[in-house]
């Protein structure tokens, strides 16, 4: 026993001391955080030539999806220095532009000539500016996404699936143009026997943890004339996010999501849509466009038997904006060395890398480049996606009106308590007690 | 006669209700192992094995699990592949047949390591000041003893979100946040409550007698208290070591809300694990395996101190 | 006791037993051995307490630094005890509390009376029962997710093997009747080791003459099993109560890893709405004030309830 003891306090006070060692914070070595998904490998990629050219070593800190916002928010708020750069989310810009979380970029691009103008302006107004369209940049854009839709081509193109599709619908079996026709596919897969095994219609967002629901919800309410306030007075919402509209829409998603889902899509997001794709599960998927290089290279549904589509239309037609600029973090004690890795990322040879490499570039030279369209098979669905982008609030209280956003859906259309409408009134309650909370009305 | 059956019946049951309880014992023992042993087998599944239906239980073993767990990933193309030198190791070759090649290490080392600075650290620094401690409370008068030490025990009822609410500010202000040394800070705080409860039952139960005598001999208080008091009290040390260092290595709630990367611990990095496009459960697997084989080591090697602790714990209170 | 006799010896020695001794003084000794613990627990336990109090009475939110820093007096509690989302996670507590206890005292206690049988190799078989008790129950739990898989999940596989019901149908983290037990199952998975350790101490203080007397009076088995054995456990069955009761009021970790209090939310338990309070919604002052009342509710049940313990010790 008392060997064991001292071995234990052995053990003990030499992982004391090793702390007692000061940690050599190495100048020419940059961290940069981001969430953990297949762009941030290609950045890891891209990201060779930087240190070939400067010598400045990269460090990265990934972190999944579900508790991406979570850990980097709190890391900012705690005033943390792991992060000289963040490739922050689109919504945090707001709180992390009021509360000096992120280094103000008006003037290092100014100085550098890099001009907002050479970048497309969804991006610039949804990941760089804060207050919203008035040029003041915290970020530049790094990575346009966008969500979206894949199908599987094979089994599509069956003449024996068309051929049944046609007389029960009436109309080819193709990538749905109206969410309608999405509905009508996703019934027409789900639970069907395809080279004996059951599939299902349609995988979309759940998730309750972080943003997923909400990002699948808006990104379908939006086409049945969702808006988050009144045009004409900002923060009045009476009327626009529970309008009949509105709640046609929550139904709809509710309809689908206890039509066509595969069992056990009560918290799905990126990972889990991805991987019900990939298993082939399920003839669509709901997802954000990062998805798109990885699934297009998948040994399985991969190649010819992956396509992509865009958001389908209703009565408007809109798709939720994904992506983010990437920011110097002001606690850090590296700024201009990060600075300076703006400065290369920014560089119009190295954003067409980024895009060849899985990334998506946000730069009008890569993406109105006249072979774009045609440089991937996904790549005409991103140009018309990006086009009908529409953002949640970027608001400094965004993760409290997500939060309160989350918690009304799911309750909805997963936990199926109450009706869409008590669910949207209740919506509007809680958002108007933010905004009184925070000043606003 | 009566007792003679009473011998048998009550003190020591019969053979046959011996035989049945010990079936239904083993039967619940091994029960609630089954998902630790899927977690075992799980680790050195491929992924494709691992979510499979039904579920395998024949498969071929691979390291996979533990390759994708130590390293990052790129997917390349077959070509690409194809012009590689050959593979220098196990996990280069099994990275290769995904048509994937090993980009550098991944994290889970150095927070595996962190586990280890903040778990020994905090133990050792909460066994040491709680023994000096429990010390003085057994031995000495001191002023409001009993309220004191009731006091710093019920502040373990506060539930840990909100006793971080208040270190989170504090740490933010002193610079602590995300470091091994507040961590270590805070595990001890934390601890030490027990440790003071917990030895202090313990150097009560040695006469005060033996410090006495030799001081008589001669010795100085402190030094009675480090040869005479101290080896006495070895096996208390170490149940209450072993307490400490249980709660420092599993503990989740502070270190995922106090800790972002440098200072970060296992327990919130290993849910995070996810492979390409996935959740690869192998490699999850393979983490908690190995983030679980140093506690149950311990569980097997002092599981004497350990029950002593516990049922000493209980019973004092 | 054996506690109570040694510090009322401790009392009648004097402290100057060892004055005329060279070296520091006892009083010296004994601030030096405990200043140092109580200056630890001042910095990281007393005054960060004290911190939360002061915050609760205020508007303050630690992701807003620079906003001026407002006196609300008692709004925070106000809202936070009318609250309906917070009564509602206080109802998910109760639940999971109240179901893991039963679950854990009924099989811990039947698991402690049969390993009191003392059948070959029984101390082998309690140290591989304890094994759960031991992980993280954050780690652990994440795996459970896994397990829970209605596709290809273990638990659904052999549910379905059992009773013939559908995987697809057996959703348990997904659905919102089964989403409560899924929760309860892993926790009493882990800890009922732990009330079952308890329960086996209090059955072995069990004197063995008591039983003898008992048979003298040709007692039933049945009887002295009611009459005496599960009195006399009575006080460590409750102890055992009191110490899951507090740690599930805590719950977090496992919880967050295995729903995340979905789905909508059922599993919220309190100590989740309260994570999401101060470390999402970032509203620090709100998420003191209902911190405090959780602490004050747990304390004030515990003290109710060790009260009600003491009496049952002394029948």
């Amino acid at each position: 026993m008392q060997k064991t003891l001292k071995a234990l306090l052995g053990l003990a006070s030499a992982s004391t001391m090793s702390l007692a060692l000061p940690t050599i914070a190495k100048a020419d070595q940059l961290t940069l955080c981001w969430a953990a998904w297949d762009p941030a490998n290609a950045l890891v990629e891209l990201s060779k030539d930087f240190t070939a050219k400067t010598g400045t070593e990269m460090k990265f800190e990934f972190v999944p999806w579900t508790s991406y916002a979570d850990r980097f928010l709190n890391e900012l708020n705690s005033h943390g220095k792991l992060c000289d750069l963040i490739i922050g989310d689109s919504q945090w810009i707001g709180g992390s532009a009021e509360n000096g979380h992120y280094v103000k970029l008006n003037d290092f691009f100014d100085k550098e000539g890099i001009k907002m103008d050479d970048f497309v302006p969804a991006t610039v107004v949804g990941y760089s500016e804060w207050p919203k369209n008035t040029p003041n940049y915290w970020a530049l854009p790094a990575m346009g996404d966008v969500v979206g839709w894949t199908y599987r081509k094979d089994w599509f193109e069956r003449p024996e699936l068309q051929k049944e599709f046609k007389e029960k619908y009436g109309r080819e079996l193709a990538a749905p143009k109206t969410y309608d026709e999405l509905k009508q596919i996703a019934e027409f897969f789900q639970k069907r026997q395809i080279d004996g095994k059951t599939v299902y219609g349609a995988s979309i967002y759940t998730e309750r943890g972080s943003e997923g629901i909400t990002m699948g919800v808006t990104n379908v309410l939006y086409n049945w004339g969702f808006q988050y306030d009144n045009p004409d007075k900002p923060y009045e919402m009476d009327g626009f996010v529970n309008s009949p509209d509105a709640v046609k829409g929550l139904e709809f998603y509710k309809a689908l999501y206890d039509c066509c889902t595969p069992p056990g899509s009560s918290n799905v997001y990126m990972v889990e849509s991805a991987d019900a794709f990939k298993s082939g599960q399920v003839a669509m998927q709901m997802n954000f466009a990062f998805t798109w290089p990885g699934l297009h290279k998948d040994e399985k549904v991969g190649g010819d038997r992956i396509g992509f589509f865009p958001n389908p239309a209703e009565k408007k037609h809109f798709a939720q904006l994904g992506g983010q600029g990437i920011s110097v973090v002001s606690y850090s004690d590296k700024k201009d060395a990060a600075l300076q890795y703006i400065k290369w990322f920014a560089q119009p040879d190295v954003q067409a890398k980024w895009w060849q490499l899985g990334g998506y570039s946000c730069l009008k030279s890569v993406v109105n480049a006249p072979d774009f369209a045609s440089s991937q098979p996904y790549a005409q669905a991103f140009l018309d996606s990006m086009a009908i982008v529409k953002d949640f609030w970027a608001e400094p209280s965004y993760a409290i009106l997500l939060q309160d956003m989350q918690k009304r859906v799911h309750n909805y259309v997963v936990a199926g308590n109450g009706t869409a409408q008590e669910a949207l009134d209740g919506l509007v309650k809680d958002w108007t007690e933010v905004f009184k909370d925070d000043g606003k009305i | 006669m009566s007792s003679v059956t009473s011998a048998h019946s009550v003190v020591e049951p019969s053979p046959t209700s011996k035989r049945i309880a010990g079936a239904i014992v083993m039967l619940y023992a091994l029960i609630t192992l089954i998902p630790l042993a899927w977690i075992f087998l799980t680790s050195i599944k491929s992924p494709p094995d691992s979510i499979s239906y039904p579920p395998k239980v024949v498969f071929t073993p691979t390291l996979e699990g533990y390759c994708n767990l130590l390293t990052t990933r790129t997917r390349q193309t077959p070509e690409y592949i194809a012009s590689l030198p050959a593979p220098t190791s196990t996990c280069d070759e099994v990275t290769r047949k995904r048509n994937m090649v090993i980009a550098g290490p991944s994290n889970f080392l150095p927070r595996f390591a962190n586990s280890l600075v903040i778990a020994f650290g905090s133990t050792f620094l909460a066994v040491s000041l709680g023994t000096l401690a429990a010390y003085g409370f057994s031995r000495f008068r001191v002023p409001l003893a009993e309220d004191l030490l009731f006091f710093i025990l019920s502040t373990r009822m506060m539930p840990p979100i909100a006793v971080a609410i208040p270190i989170y500010l504090m740490y933010r202000e002193l610079g602590l946040s995300d470091t091994a040394l507040g961590m270590i800070l805070l595990y001890t705080a934390v601890n030490v409550s027990l440790a003071v409860w917990l030895l202090k039952g313990f150097i009560n139960e040695i006469p005060r007698e033996y410090e006495e005598a030799a001081m008589i001999d001669g010795y100085t208080r402190l030094q009675a208290f480090w040869k005479v008091v101290l080896p006495q009290a070895t096996t208390g040390i170490a149940a209450t070591a072993i307490f400490c260092l249980i709660f420092a290595w599993n503990e989740y709630a502070f270190a995922a809300l106090l800790t972002s990367g440098e200072a970060q611990t296992a327990p919130p990095f290993i849910p995070t694990i996810i492979g390409e496009g996935g959740q690869d459960w192998p490699a999850v697997a393979a983490g908690t395996t190995i983030f679980l084989i140093p506690i149950l080591v311990f569980t097997i090697l002092l599981r004497k101190q350990l029950l002593r602790g516990i049922t000493f714990g209980a019973v004092r209170k | 006791m054996v506690e109570k006799a040694a510090d009322a010896t401790a009392r009648a020695t004097p402290t100057s037993v060892a004055h005329r001794v060279r070296g520091l003084s006892d009083r010296a000794i004994a601030w030096l051995f405990i200043a140092p613990t109580i200056t630890l627990l001042l910095a990281i336990n007393i005054f960060p307490l004290i911190w939360a109090i002061y915050l609760s009475f205020t508007n303050y939110r630690a992701n807003r630094p620079n906003a001026p820093v407002q006196n609300v007096g008692l709004s925070n509690y106000e809202r936070v005890l009318t609250d309906p989302d917070i009564w509602q996670a206080m109802q998910a507590t109760a639940h999971f509390v109240f179901w893991t206890i039963l679950l854990q005292t009924v099989i811990g206690f039947t698991l402690a009376y049969l390993i009191d049988r003392k059948f070959r190799g029984h101390a082998f078989w309690t140290t591989l029962i304890l094994i759960p008790m031991m992980l993280s129950p954050a780690v652990v739990g994440n795996f459970w997710r896994f397990l829970y898989e209605p596709q290809i999940g273990l638990f659904a596989y052999a549910v379905s093997l059992v009773t013939g019901i559908p995987t697809a149908d057996i959703q348990m983290l997904g659905n919102v009747s089964l989403a409560p037990w899924a929760i309860i199952i892993v926790d009493t998975w882990m800890w009922t080791p732990y009330v079952m350790l308890i329960c086996l101490a209090g059955l072995r203080s069990i004197p063995d003459y008591i039983y003898e007397a008992a048979e003298v009076d040709r007692a039933s088995a049945w009887r002295q099993f009611w009459s005496i054995t599960v009195p006399m456990a009575l006080p460590f069955i409750m102890l055992a109560v009191l110490f899951r009761g507090i740690e599930n009021f805590k719950m977090f970790d496992m919880v967050t890893l295995l729903t995340g209090g979905g789905p909508g939310s059922i599993t919220e338990v309190a100590s989740i709405t309260l994570k999401r309070a101060a470390f999402e919604s970032w509203a620090t002052g709100r998420a003191s004030a209902f911190a405090i009342v959780l602490f004050v509710a747990v304390f004030g049940l515990a003290n109710i309830y060790v009260k009600a313990l003491n009496k049952v010790k002394q029948r």
